[in-house]
């Protein structure tokens, strides 16, 4: 099978570069290898939170002060200011409805009732402008009776902490009672299986009659695994405004956005293959030529170009052996010491120096093979490397980002 | 971690498990039966205990579909869907009882019926039956048998086809499958004009088993190995001699390929390359250049293209949708991937039934909302199991490619 444009890993970095070549017409598949990241997503995407430990009140001025090897140094800060009025578009297209800006962050609440930055949230959530003050005298904390991914008690105390007045809740509805007699399948995804448009109305009966003294509702959330119906419908039927806040794994607001994103792409004639994977490549000189998959050897699958999207080492886009960190499909040059020593810090609180590790590309995101810089293939999301996510604050703005940077003139 | 750690990995993957519980989102069974305790459980995390002590075991595994649909989300290629049938072959004690042999041997029940049709047609339809073999047999009563047919299509090849094929010299192997032989020859006759048509002769296997499917589900593994091994003798005899071989049913592809290896422990590597759906075989040629296909410009047909759960594992819809595309008069949407429950015999079990039709429940609506006038898929059980619930006609892509085709057109362009 011939493509203009094939992209490996269909995670965020995958789909934001494979919606933007298929807008333009490219023939654009992805191949993906189970599902990515996105299901652990807190529904908020973050530009830039923190650097060098300080918190970051407006990501594109601080941007300056990043590593030079910051993915986002690499791409320039005037070609940053360029792509990022892209996103919230390219978002809504899919279906994906968001709130925020790139000059000033704005803040949202974990489910332990800390309040982080952020950049773009999905409108099931609540945003503040300041960490500090939040818009509310008291609120309503409702969860469903025995579901254990979801903890109000920290969540109350976060919130007092803000001098935010708190009641804790506990309802439940007919709809859910068969799942409750299995303790391991009451989650967050199982239940928004079930809630349909009788359930939602009858918890929204449940939640008017707990919140009449509240000024808003927060619940986990539960509602909308495949588009956001339920989201929108339950708002409707309830008297005050209801905000989510995420769950335990698997999140309900990651995988829609996930298969918004992916039904999107499919809508303009994109081809996803899931549940495959890139066993290797066929090379010529510095181009590659094929690649072959699990599912569709011998014959391979062709295109003019490459994006390499598979992530860092949590989905196998990078390997750490005993002996070395590679990169298992094509075993791209990585940029990482040969000393396993290096590798991390004992103390595991501080940055992971494995973190930052990632593929050597050139000025163009180009990797090396063997030395060879290979020209039709280029790299984006957090397999370059160059940062971390976790103490910084940037995963989701990097996988955007570096994708747009790759597929926009 | 020591080194012995980092390579001593199971073949089915089950110590590469890093419970992200995203298997349990798609599992079809999941939302709807309490009593199944999911992918995650039942998989990999329940085989860490019935390694220790076998009577860990719980039957309610039997609750599994074997869509796979699991293993085709594990971000960590852990073959869930295999762990779980291998647990429930390896450490079930209930054997398969009568039911369970009627319902699994397809190939005998067909064979049988097949020759006496009309009676038994007639007779799978009476309500005092239905109520009889839901009662005593646990076969549920809303289910309406698919009708046998008073001609097998092996008989028809052999009488009207089988000359015709000599005519070509680049051939085909077809594994018809019990449910074309036996229920639906159109499709086999269907594949068989689409092929001439393009100057490929079909060959049929000289002795071909049932792939085995539902005897592997119901637990009749020396049953569902001796007819492996005839098959696999068969496909090594049609590889020998030069030919691919093709069926038109996705889930008799995914059982011989797969199947076979990981859970009857035949090896196939030297010829599963050449397994393959009609499908997929037809496209290669098409992309090649090798055939060409013209369709009737006054087809018109919106058609919803619904993606079997063997199909998705296999990651072949792509090759059907493709084909699809192709006809110029056919305005195609893309479901998304749903189970529509019915799972093979799965489904015509009683204690199935209810849950057989809630896992359905989300592809219906999907199809309803889309309201096409033909809705394709590559399997017969997603067939039945659509045509029993909702009032629209399911038809296979090689029986609308062949629908759509200018047979003469496509002779001429091919030079036959
Ligand atoms: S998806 Fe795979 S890795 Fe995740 S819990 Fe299921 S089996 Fe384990
Ligand atoms: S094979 Fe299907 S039914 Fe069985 S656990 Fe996996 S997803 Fe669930």
């Amino acid at each position: 099978m011939k493509f203009d444009t094939i992209i490996i890993g269909g995670g965020l970095t995958g789909l934001t570069a494979a919606i933007s070549l298929a807008e333009k017409g490219r023939k654009t598949a992805i191949i993906s290898a189970g599902q990515s990241a996105l299901h652990f997503s807190s529904g908020s995407f973050e530009l830039l939170g923190s650097v060098d430990g300080r918190p970051v009140e407006n990501p594109v001025e601080a941007i300056d002060n990043l590593s030079e090897r910051h993915p986002y140094r690499r791409i320039g800060k005037e070609r940053m200011l360029q792509l990022l009025p892209l996103v919230q578009p390219l978002l809504t297209r899919a279906g994906v409805a968001t709130t925020g800006s790139h000059y000033t962050n704005r803040y949202r609440l974990t489910p332990l009732g800390k309040v982080k930055p952020a950049w773009l949230t999905l409108d099931d959530f609540a945003t503040f402008d300041s960490p500090e003050r939040l818009p509310w005298r008291s609120v309503a904390l409702v969860n469903i009776a025995d579901f254990q991914d979801f903890y109000p008690v920290f969540l109350s105390a976060g919130l007092e902490k803000r001098g935010v007045k708190c009641s804790i809740h506990s309802t439940s509805i007919a709809a859910l009672d068969n799942l409750r007699r299995s303790s391991t399948e009451m989650r967050a995804a199982t239940m928004a299986r079930v809630l349909d448009y009788e359930a939602v109305g009858v918890l929204a009966g449940r939640l008017n009659s707990v919140a009449r003294h509240a000024d808003a509702i927060l619940m986990p959330a539960i509602l909308g695994l495949t588009d956001d119906l339920m989201v929108r419908l339950l708002r409707r039927l309830v008297c005050k405004p209801v905000y989510f806040v995420s769950t335990m794994p698997t999140s309900v607001p990651g995988v829609r956005t996930q298969m918004l994103l992916q039904r999107y792409f499919m809508k303009l004639g994109g081809t996803y293959m899931l549940g495959d994977t890139v066993t290797h490549g066929e090379f010529d000189g510095d181009r590659l030529r094929h690649v072959f998959t699990t599912n569709h050897s011998p014959e391979p699958l062709s295109a003019d170009n490459y994006i390499l999207a598979t992530g860092s080492f949590f989905s196998h886009g990078l390997v750490a052996t005993p002996s070395a960190i590679v990169e298992p499909t094509f075993g791209f040059d990585v940029d990482a010491p040969a000393d396993r020593a290096q590798w991390f810090r004992k103390d595991i609180d501080s940055a992971q120096p494995y973190m930052e590790f990632g593929i050597a590309t050139d000025a163009d995101w180009h990797p090396r093979r063997d030395g060879v810089t290979i020209g039709n293939v280029q790299c984006a999301g957090s397999i370059l490397g160059g940062c971390n996510p976790v103490k910084e604050g940037c995963g989701a703005g990097e996988a955007i980002l570096s994708s747009l940077n790759l597929t926009t003139v | 971690m020591s080194i012995q750690q980092f390579s001593n990995i199971s073949s089915n993957n089950f110590e590469q498990c890093v419970k992200c519980t995203v298997c349990t989102v798609y599992c079809p069974v999941t939302a709807v039966n309490p009593l199944y305790p999911g992918p995650k459980q039942a998989g990999p995390d329940g085989e860490r205990y019935r390694l220790k002590r076998s009577d860990f075991y719980n039957e309610a595994l039997k609750y599994c579909l074997n869509c796979k649909r699991c293993e085709v989300a594990c971000p960590s290629g852990v073959r869930i869907g295999d762990i779980i049938q291998q647990a429930h072959m390896n450490y079930s004690h209930g054997s398969a009882g009568v039911r369970d042999r009627m319902l699994a041997h397809t190939d005998l029940m067909g064979g049988i019926a097949t020759r006496l049709s009309p009676t038994v047609n007639g007779i799978l339809r009476l309500t005092p039956v239905k109520l009889a073999m839901d009662l005593t047999l646990g076969i549920d009563r809303h289910r309406t048998f698919p009708a046998y047919t008073p001609r097998k299509f092996t008989t028809w090849f052999r009488r009207h086809a089988l000359k015709r094929q000599d005519r070509f010299t680049r051939r085909v192997t077809y594994f018809h499958g019990c449910y074309v032989n036996y229920n639906f020859p159109r499709l086999g006759k269907d594949l068989v004009k689409l092929l001439n048509a393009c100057g490929i002769g079909v060959d049929l296997m000289k002795d071909e088993k049932c792939c085995g499917v539902a005897r592997i589900a119901n637990r009749l593994i020396k049953q569902a190995t001796d007819a492996a091994k005839v098959n696999l003798r068969e496909i090594r005899a049609a590889v020998a001699s030069g030919n691919d071989v093709i069926a038109t049913s996705s889930t008799c592809i995914m059982t011989m390929r797969d199947e076979y290896p990981h859970l009857l422990g035949l090896d196939n590597a030297d010829v599963r390359d050449h397994i393959m759906t009609a499908t997929r075989y037809l496209y290669r040629l098409v992309e090649n250049g090798d055939i060409k296909l013209v369709f009737k410009p006054d087809y018109l047909r919106r058609i919803a293209y619904h993606t079997p759960c063997h199909m998705a594992k296999l990651g072949w819809s792509v090759y059907s949708i493709e084909l699809l595309k192709l006809i110029p008069g056919v305005e195609l949407s893309v479901l998304d991937v749903n189970c529509c429950g019915i799972a093979g015999t799965y489904g015509f079990k009683k204690e199935n039934y209810r849950y057989s039709q809630a896992i359905g429940k989300t592809l219906f609506d999907s199809i309803a909302q889309v309201n096409p006038d033909i809705v394709a898929t590559d399997c017969e059980t997603c067939k039945w199991q659509i045509e029993m619930s909702i009032p629209y006609r399911v038809s296979n892509p090689i029986s609308i490619l062949a629908d759509a085709l200018d047979v003469e057109a496509t002779r001429a362009a091919n030079n036959i």
